[in-house]
């Protein structure tokens, strides 16, 4: 075998740690948003606001203050409620083509995946710039919900945690789900209108689900934007206690963390054959 | 364990990647030293791209032996992936970002500063000639010049080893010889190549070294021009008949005249150190083709001897 000298080029790559190396991730798809986020525009901030108008405003001046309602108007008992169905659409619409798009039709997530950042970085990326995008989506909503009258206290502030991590909770699944399937992603229409459109019906938005049948409410209790709204109006009114706190943020972390998982093994699975 | 001392930059022994029951790369032995340019040869479906990607450490082997750059890729991945240039064989370009972004982009994944990627953007998209598209989205390029950002891409890190896989396929003739010429140069500088391919002229083109891959097993190793002198003859002549006349040809014992005769649907190919003495003797016999043409014997040649089919079909 004949004999080389010292190698005339040295590579300038190098591994990045992990935090770094996500980060890295949320800086790409920064780039991107700062090309399209007029295309995002409608569906991740017009769209809740609309509702909150609609309902809040509109069917709203026909609900008197009660019991129900906190005694508040209505508008003002929807909007950090709005604020949750808002980061649940943002959640499964980040989480759903975009991934799938990065595995089949962009394919970058193989380009990713051939430099030094791996799978599990990857999709860290992933959910800390959907978190991200669902944090800023969420203090416009704030900001134009306030503008339009619809809050009273500087609580919905602590409501945006809420928000982000029901966000969260709701977008890991999805994640898991869009590394999953290899079709065009009709599974994800099922999840828009047999879980997100139900769920946004019946999770106490509008109405308090003591309303709903006695059948109907260990159900309820596995929708996590109910679990997020809880919180949300906790925080926004007051008036929460410690023990269903707990119970909510912990059915949210673990759900969050069981949707993880899950997408750190398809991501593995997938990306790595 | 360092190869860099011995050279060797790539080392495969016995390597096998399965997809469940199936083979797709039946256990090769490959050395890939360091500055060359070397090549896998063969037609769709042999295992090129399975090899390749074991060797980009995106791909897990399941079994056999396997260094690259002296580490081991199921412990060093991310070490090794740092210092590797890859093209695949499909464009995985992000179409929604610009060209410099792409560039820029990508660099920062390899820890590279953002004053480095920016500034080395500019230089890649000058030597993919691509800089006057350099604020344009990827989307609308033409293919070529997908392929040319692919291809500056994967040089954002300095690689020491660049993996191109079907590099020029789909690429119209201008377009390929203007890519081997790129390719030569970072031959010059000392980037090792490793280049799949099933044009057996982009490999006698561009590869010292080549192996013949069919069926997921190399079938000959060597460099071209070896390869060509071992497995074939100086020249090839070949005969067009009318239809139905070939068949009278091969009656006429055609095949006598030479030591190898291959009979293709729709032509013979006459081994022959001298082609057109063999077509003399032809025509004294009463063989009467419609066209006849002598040329060199190509890896063409080769790979038809060793597994009886055409590279390309
Ligand atoms: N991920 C995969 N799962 C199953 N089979 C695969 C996979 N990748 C490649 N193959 C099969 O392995 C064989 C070799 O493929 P490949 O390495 O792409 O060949 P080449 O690049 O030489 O055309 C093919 O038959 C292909 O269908
Ligand atoms: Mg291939």
């Amino acid at each position: 075998m004949p004999q080389v000298s010292a190698p005339t080029t040295q590579a300038t790559g190098r591994v990045v740690r992990s935090p770094h190396a996500a980060w890295l991730r949320v800086e790409g798809h920064w780039q991107w948003y700062r090309r399209h986020w007029h295309s995002t525009l409608f569906s991740s901030i017009a769209q809740p606001i609309l509702f909150l108008v609609a309902m809040g405003m509109g069917f709203g001046s026909q609900v008197e203050p009660s019991e129900a309602t906190r005694n508040l108007p209505y508008l003002v008992y929807l909007a950090p409620a709005m604020l949750v169905v808002g980061a649940l659409q943002n959640a499964v619409g980040e989480s759903s083509y975009p991934v799938l798009s990065g595995f089949k039709w962009q394919k970058d997530y193989w380009a990713v995946t051939a430099t030094p950042i791996t799978p599990g970085q990857l999709l860290a990326g992933q959910q800390i710039w959907i978190a991200l995008v669902i944090g800023f989506n969420g203090c416009a909503f704030v900001l134009i919900a306030t503008l339009l009258g619809a809050v009273q206290s500087p609580g919905i502030l602590l409501s945006l945690l809420a928000m982000v991590l029901t966000g969260m909770a709701c977008s890991a699944p999805v994640v898991a789900l869009a590394a999953t399937v290899t079709n065009d992603g009709n599974a994800f229409n099922g999840i828009f209108r047999f879980v997100v459109m139900p769920m946004t019906l019946f999770s106490g938005t509008f109405f308090p689900v003591s309303q709903l049948p006695e059948w109907a409410q260990p159900v309820v209790w596995l929708s996590p934007l109910w679990h997020g709204t809880e919180l949300s109006r906790a925080a926004a009114f007051g008036g929460a206690e410690f023990g269903p706190v707990f119970g909510h943020v912990a059915y949210l972390v673990g759900l969050f963390a069981l949707g993880i998982w899950l997408a750190r093994w398809r991501f593995r699975r997938r990306l790595v054959v | 364990m360092t190869t860099v001392g011995d050279g060797v930059l790539v080392q495969a022994n016995g390597l096998v990647k399965r997809f469940g029951e199936f083979t797709a790369v039946g256990g090769i032995d490959v050395a890939v030293r360091k500055g060359e340019a070397f090549g896998f040869l063969g037609p769709n479906g042999a295992g090129k791209s399975s090899t390749m990607r074991m060797v980009a450490c995106v791909s897990p082997r399941t079994e056999g032996e396997l260094s690259v750059l002296g580490m081991d890729p199921d412990r060093d991945g991310p070490r090794i992936r740092a210092r590797l240039g890859v093209v695949p064989q499909l464009d995985n370009l992000d179409t929604e970002l610009t060209v410099r972004q792409n560039l820029q982009v990508y660099g920062r994944y390899f820890g590279l500063s953002r004053a480095t990627v920016r500034a080395k953007a500019t230089e890649l998209m000058e030597f993919a000639q691509l800089s006057e598209r350099a604020d344009d989205e990827v989307e609308p390029l033409s293919g070529g010049m997908k392929r040319r950002l692919t291809i500056a891409r994967s040089l954002v890190n300095d690689p020491e080893l660049l993996l191109l896989d079907e590099p020029t396929t789909g690429l119209d003739p201008q377009a390929r010889h203007l890519l081997w010429d790129k390719l030569y140069r970072l031959k010059q500088q000392g980037v090792t190549l490793i280049i799949t391919t099933h044009f057996m002229d982009e490999a006698e083109q561009l590869c010292d070294r080549l192996v013949v891959m069919d069926h997921s097993r190399i079938v000959a190793e060597g460099a071209p021009s070896a390869l060509i002198k071992q497995y074939s003859t100086r020249e090839v002549l070949e005969l067009r008949f009318n239809p139905g006349e070939q068949q009278d040809a091969l009656d006429n014992g055609v095949a006598d005249l030479v030591e190898r005769i291959e009979v293709l649907p729709d032509r013979l190919l006459l081994y022959t150190e001298n082609g057109e003495s063999t077509l003399e003797t032809a025509h004294a016999k009463g063989i009467r083709p419609l066209s006849s043409l002598v040329r060199r014997s190509t890896l063409e040649d080769v790979f038809l001897r060793l597994t009886g089919r055409s590279l390309v079909d």
